[in-house]
């Protein structure tokens, strides 16, 4: 009892020795390896916007590509551009419908039999395959047949979405309540009204979310496009036919270049490309904010 | 009103399934419209190891297991895939060993050491290396980094020649587009996905565990070595070995910082090749069999990744599974 008559508050830690030394440390090299992410992080982004900042400008982003050897200030990315805006939206438009029935198929109709679990375990392994095998899996069964084009290019990019699609929906398919579809089906209604008219509208907001991030990683894809689109530097408004150009594949070939004005509109394009993915990142962080009724 | 009539009917005729009534033309077509899309993903996948395999035929008969040989000349017709396999493991591990450390520590400084609200930011921040495309990445290491790392590589190949083992690895040659570059990029890119996989698995460990080891007076680390590891050790595996599959199939980056020479060398810091970038870079010009050469290590590296990522995922359902058995 010698204790609680001690006036000082007993700490009842053992004394500063190895153990809490070693503590310590640990916590220290967590903390570390922190710091060590955010470095390059910093480093890469301040690059881009530092380089990219001087030479992005309206002009910049409409004007066509000039020959690599032209100084930073003639020309643009315009071609580029256009080629991204079409080629994301096609994909988009080919995998997210797609990916979204997958998901109900998933989650509404198969539930928890074999079939099921088992596409959803394969679509997470898609998610594992390169993004260059797509394009090499296009140009065999597509480019060989009916040549390069931006539909190609978008075919690509939809194979690489479908199952980040498929994957995100499905997440948010699982967190509508069981209590609304048993409602709606003590109406009287069947599976495909229920699915399309309570459990869709339900989930929207996620859904919506996890499309807007499966684009903007689909955007930012250069292997896909290499033998899909064939990278020409001319604009072309025609998605479905005659070679493309976009803004990925245009800075692989300007990084690439020896001439310091093909660099600079490279960086140009970077900062392009970026601020394109970022948008829409934080479109899908609004669109959770505003609309998702259901979070994990 | 017709759903009332519908049941009604259901009611009236004596359906097997109770009050259950035939199903309409449109919700059945609905269900296999659902159906095929689900399906899409096997057919997809199918149809990528059929096709690819299909265009890749001719390098398969003409080398026979000549693919598998050193040299990769196309303008001598010797397309042997070595070099590329040797440096796509090399720069993977480079990438791994680097990431992997990194990727846990930011996981245990996320679930046990600092509070939720200062957890999410630190998420948003990691997850930003995923947002920052491949070929900005690229971009960036080709014409920032290799320049800067190139005179910290001689610096260190100059102290360590000579010595036995690190100058085997790190001696010269030197070039600031290497083996070694190429990983350190592939770490960055690497970096969020398994730092989230570990998250979540480590976020399954029972909170009564925790408090129990805390409680018999274990500091935070002890706490660690002996309730979380043990618990979210399988899981952490198949995070790494998915973090393994992204650094072999990572192309763009790579294929601008790694050099382009297809050599097999023990330097680290020499120029070299790996598959992703090989294919990205020749493909274009390649024609016949040095095109099927392309084609056939596109269908190496879909086989080396599909059996890595299905491994890793079993690993990592298999650990989520027994936190909902728990």
């Amino acid at each position: 009892m010698a204790v609680a008559t001690e006036p000082r508050r007993a700490d009842l830690r053992e004394p500063a020795g190895w153990r809490r030394t070693k503590n310590r440390i640990a916590t220290t090299a967590m903390v570390v390896s922190f710091v060590v992410v955010i470095i390059p992080l910093g480093f890469v982004l301040y690059t881009v916007i530092a380089k990219g900042a001087s030479i992005i400008s309206w002009s910049f982003l409409t004007s066509p590509i000039p020959v690599n050897v032209a100084p930073a200030n003639v020309g643009g990315m315009g071609p580029a551009v256009l080629g991204t805006l079409e080629i994301t939206a096609l994909a988009t438009v080919i995998a997210v419908p797609l990916g979204v029935l997958g998901a109900i198929y998933l989650n509404e109709y198969g539930g928890k039999n074999w079939l099921s679990r088992f596409i959803g375990f394969m679509a997470d392994v898609m998610t594992g395959v390169p993004s260059i095998i797509m394009g090499l899996f296009i140009f065999s069964i597509w480019v060989l047949r009916f040549h390069y084009s931006g539909l190609a290019g978008a075919l690509a990019l939809a194979c690489l979405m479908l199952p980040i699609v498929i994957r995100s929906t499905d997440e948010m398919l699982k967190l509508v309540p069981n209590s609304l579809r048993e409602g709606s089906y003590a109406l009287g209604a069947s599976k495909s009204r229920v699915t399309l008219t309570v459990v869709l509208p339900a989930a929207l907001g996620g859904i919506v979310s996890g499309a807007l991030l499966a684009v903007a990683r689909a955007a930012g894809e250069t292997a896909p496009l290499l033998f899909t689109i064939l990278t020409v530097a001319t604009a072309n408004a025609n998605v479905f036919s005659g070679p493309n150009t976009s803004l990925p594949s245009q800075i692989f070939v300007n990084a690439s270049s020896p001439y310091t004005g093909a660099q600079a509109r490279g960086w140009g394009a970077a900062l392009t490309l970026i601020a394109i993915a970022f948008i829409l990142m934080i479109a899908a962080r609004l669109v959770t904010a505003r609309f998702a009724r259901y979070q994990r | 009103m017709s759903a009332v009539t519908q049941a009604d009917q259901a009611a009236a005729g004596s359906a097997p399934g109770g009050l259950v009534g035939r199903r309409g033309l449109g919700d059945r077509s609905f269900q296999w419209l659902a159906l095929g899309c689900g399906l899409l993903v096997l057919v997809i996948l199918v149809l990528i190891a059929v096709t690819t395999t299909q265009q890749a035929s001719s390098w398969f008969t003409t080398e026979g297991w000549g693919i598998f040989g050193t040299k990769w000349i196309p303008a001598e017709n010797k397309f042997g895939a070595t070099p590329f396999i040797y440096g796509t493991a090399v720069t993977a591990i480079i990438a791994l060993v680097m990431a992997v450390p990194v990727s846990i520590g930011i996981a245990l400084l996320l679930t046990e050491v600092v509070p939720y609200r200062l957890a999410r930011p630190i998420v948003y921040v990691v997850d930003l290396l995923a947002v920052v495309p491949s070929v900005v990445w690229g971009l960036w290491g080709i014409l920032v980094f290799a320049p800067w790392i190139q005179h910290i590589y001689a610096h260190i190949a100059s102290a360590v020649t000579g010595v036995p083992v690190l100058g085997f690895f790190f001696g010269t040659p030197t070039s600031g587009a290497s083996f070694f570059t190429a990983g350190i990029i592939l770490a960055f890119m690497i970096t969020p996905i398994v730092t989230s996989l570990s998250r979540e698995v480590i976020a399954t460990v029972p909170a009564v565990d925790r408090e129990g080891a805390y409680a018999l007076g274990a500091t935070r680390w002890e706490m660690i070595r002996g309730v979380v590891w043990p618990h979210s050790q399988g899981g952490v595996v198949g995070a790494i070995l998915l973090g393994l599959g992204r650094a072999m199939g990572e192309t763009i980056a790579a294929a601008l910082v790694i050099g382009s020479s297809p050599v097999i060398t023990s330097r680290l810091f020499s120029t070299g090749y790996n598959m992703p970038a090989v294919i990205a870079n020749q493909f274009g010009e390649a024609t016949g069999v040095f095109r099927a050469g392309l084609m056939g290590l596109g269908v190496l590296l879909f086989a080396f990744t599909i059996v890595i990522n299905i491994i890793a995922r079993a690993i990592v359902d298999r650990s989520a599974r027994r936190k909902r058995g728990a």
